[in-house]
């Protein structure tokens, strides 16, 4: 009965609830989606790369180096000679060195131009090396691996023909149109940039980029046009001993006859985390402040009532309720409000998961899961609604001395 | 000395009921030496504004209590009770009725009468059909049962009041200025309709009001500002 008072009272003052109801949606569903992304983004941002020792490219900042090659984001302000990568190559301490040649792209998403060793020796998440759900790696030049999410966003299967072209972005005005590709292979999803790429051989990289008479030669005879790549954009090391990474990467940085740039990937991911953790702070704090404006809003919304209510008060009270049943009453309101604020809150921000997963991904390579209902996240709700109910004891307190001082005939 | 001729205790007793708004005030608002009123008996109280009746409405439904002496209804100390027990004492015995606003308006007016069963913890099951006869005996149309309070004349939720007021058979109905906002053939039609459900159903009225032409309506009047000097004391 007194929820069913609680709940119709509100109703009678809809219009204010409605916006103090909306202000709290709002501020809850910010507090949640920063508390979500935090914790998502450190957990797909941890998984993306693993097993390699170091990456090498031109000399720049080890964020801007770590960007583009693991997350394929921005660009390279230059490349390196593949001189340069074959002598990485070819020195005693390195297992093995991935090539990668960056700068392309095909309907948004990237082409990286790489060799086999990628396939063999790239690692995500749990040093899990990459694999194909349908199809194979590329062996020949105008064949192509893309990432399961370029499948299922382009509807692409194995055999199907597409076109690549120069520069980044969806609409590029020099399309290589004449350089079609067929999709020899699919990967599995790995919830890492690898599901946003194509992938094709430096040779193909190479082709793309040759004047149009030479490409005509070279589709009507494969053999008539020698294709040697001239730089790469970056490389990944894997190492012999893990205990030479340090050595080898001053003897990288220090080499005066080829200025390179080696990084730790696992160095520069916490660097780049510490970067963003900042930022999620700050947006965590005024979250909270955004949250805390909106009860107090909430709090004087029902505070700002009770004078209107003094009549409503006054039959309550000689009905026989005591002051703490007011006192519970206005409790009981500020807990309606809340609730339905936080479950409106998770209702919605479900629902925009589902729907804005594959755009955050594809713009900002957040991979967010749909699931929200994490102890976390509930734990979160749990403070709201305490944090609420501490701020109702304002208006409730009010509603108490009101009843004390209840007189029968307020209007005679 | 006074007969009492009935064997029960009086409906309503005051006993040198002094109230002071502030106890730090010297002068109190209101002195009462004494005043009986029997079961069934329906008082005519009447008083210009400012003469006190409302506290002395205050001290018999119990929001007030007085800062010295004793109020008892039915022989038990009703001012000497705690908040709580006031409380649900006036939820079970006490019907009051205002001037107006007597409804919770955006409640049903079936709701209404519920949540004084409510609070009363008196629970039944044949509530509503109580209320229907309660409604019908005060000549109000059924169909005003679902409808929120706020949609009905200022008349009819006059008559909603005192149907809430006696859903929980009260022995003593407080009513105050019932009338002032109804209309001189309303206001007759509705006193004599009060008087005679408190009749029938054996109810203690106290009717207050600053109308002295009201006073025809009931065997009984009291003068507040007389009272207050004299210290009443009347006995059926």
């Amino acid at each position: 009965m007194l929820i069913e008072l609680a709940v119709k009272s509100l109703a009678s003052r809809r219009k204010s609830v409605l916006l103090t109801f909306m202000s709290l949606v709002i501020s809850i569903s910010v507090l949640i989606s920063v508390e979500h992304i935090r914790s998502q983004a450190k957990d797909s941002f941890n998984r993306t790369i693993a097993g390699v020792d170091l990456i090498v490219g031109a000399p720049s900042g080890q964020l801007n180096l770590l960007l583009y090659s693991v997350f394929r984001m921005g660009s390279a302000t230059s490349n390196i000679d593949y001189e340069s990568y074959q002598k990485l190559k070819n020195n005693d301490q390195v297992e093995w060195a991935i090539p990668m040649s960056l700068g392309d792209s095909h309907r948004g998403f990237r082409v990286l131009g790489t060799d086999e060793n990628y396939f063999k020796h790239y690692k995500y998440g749990n040093k899990q090396t990459l694999a194909l759900s349908q199809g194979e790696a590329f062996s020949s030049l105008f064949e192509v691996v893309i990432g399961a999410d370029v499948a299922q966003r382009l509807k692409y299967k194995v055999g199907d023909s597409v076109v690549i072209a120069h520069g980044i972005g969806s609409t590029s005005f020099s399309k290589h149109d004449n350089t079609p590709f067929k999709i020899s292979g699919v990967l599995a999803p790995t919830g890492t940039p690898v599901d946003k790429t194509l992938h094709v051989s430096l040779n193909a990289i190479e082709a793309i980029h040759l004047p149009l008479s030479k490409q005509n030669l070279l589709l009507k005879n494969p053999a008539a046009v020698t294709l040697k790549p001239a730089s790469v954009t970056a490389v990944m090391l894997g190492l012999k001993s893990k205990f030479m990474t340090f050595k080898i990467q001053r003897d990288i940085n220090n080499d005066q006859n080829d200025r390179l740039s080696a990084i730790l990937p696992g160095v520069a991911l916490t660097e780049l985390w510490q970067i963003l953790s900042t930022v999620e702070n700050i947006l965590t704090g005024i979250s909270i402040l955004v949250l805390i404006s909106s009860l107090f809003g909430l709090s004087t919304m029902l505070l700002m009532t009770m004078q209107q209510r003094s009549n409503e008060i006054a039959v309550l009270r000689v009905l026989g309720a005591g002051p703490m049943i007011l006192f519970g009453l206005v409790l009981i309101e500020s807990l309606v409000v809340i609730l339905l604020a936080n479950l409106t809150a998770l209702t919605l921000l479900s629902g925009a998961l589902v729907y804005l997963s594959d755009w955050l991904a594809v713009n900002y390579g957040l991979f967010l899961s749909g699931g929200l209902l994490n102890w976390r996240i509930l734990e979160l709700v749990l403070m709201i609604t305490i944090a609420a109910v501490i701020t109702a004891f304002i208006p409730a307190i009010e509603a108490y001395k009101q009843a004390l001082h209840t007189s029968l005939s307020a209007n005679s | 000395m006074s007969v009492h001729l009935s064997e029960s205790p009086p409906a309503i007793e005051l006993r040198d009921v002094y109230f002071h708004y502030d106890k730090r005030d010297q002068e109190p608002v209101l002195v009462i030496k004494k005043l009986v009123v029997q079961t069934a008996e329906q008082v005519f109280l009447y008083g210009d504004s400012g003469s006190g009746k409302t506290t002395l409405l205050n001290l018999l439904s119990g929001v007030a209590v007085p800062s010295k002496g004793e109020i008892l209804l039915f022989g038990q100390p009703f001012s000497k009770l705690s908040s709580r027990k006031r409380d649900k004492f006036r939820s079970r015995h006490i019907g009051v009725v205002f001037q107006q606003f007597n409804l919770i308006p955006y409640l049903s007016v079936l709701k209404n009468i519920q949540l004084a069963s409510y609070f009363a913890k008196k629970h039944r099951n044949d509530m509503e059909n109580r209320a229907t006869d309660i409604l019908l005996g005060l000549k109000l149309p059924l169909e005003v049962l679902h409808k929120p309070a706020r949609a009905l004349s200022v008349g009819q939720q006059q008559r909603v009041a005192i149907a809430r007021a006696l859903i929980n058979q009260p022995e003593i109905l407080i009513v105050d200025e019932p009338t002032s906002a109804l209309d001189m053939s309303a206001r007759d039609a509705f006193i004599t309709l009060l008087t005679e459900i408190c009749q029938q159903l054996k109810t203690t009225l106290i009717f207050v009001s600053h109308d002295i032409s009201l006073k025809r309506y009931f065997k009984t009047a009291i003068d507040i500002s007389e009272l207050k000097t004299t210290g009443f004391h009347h006995v059926n």
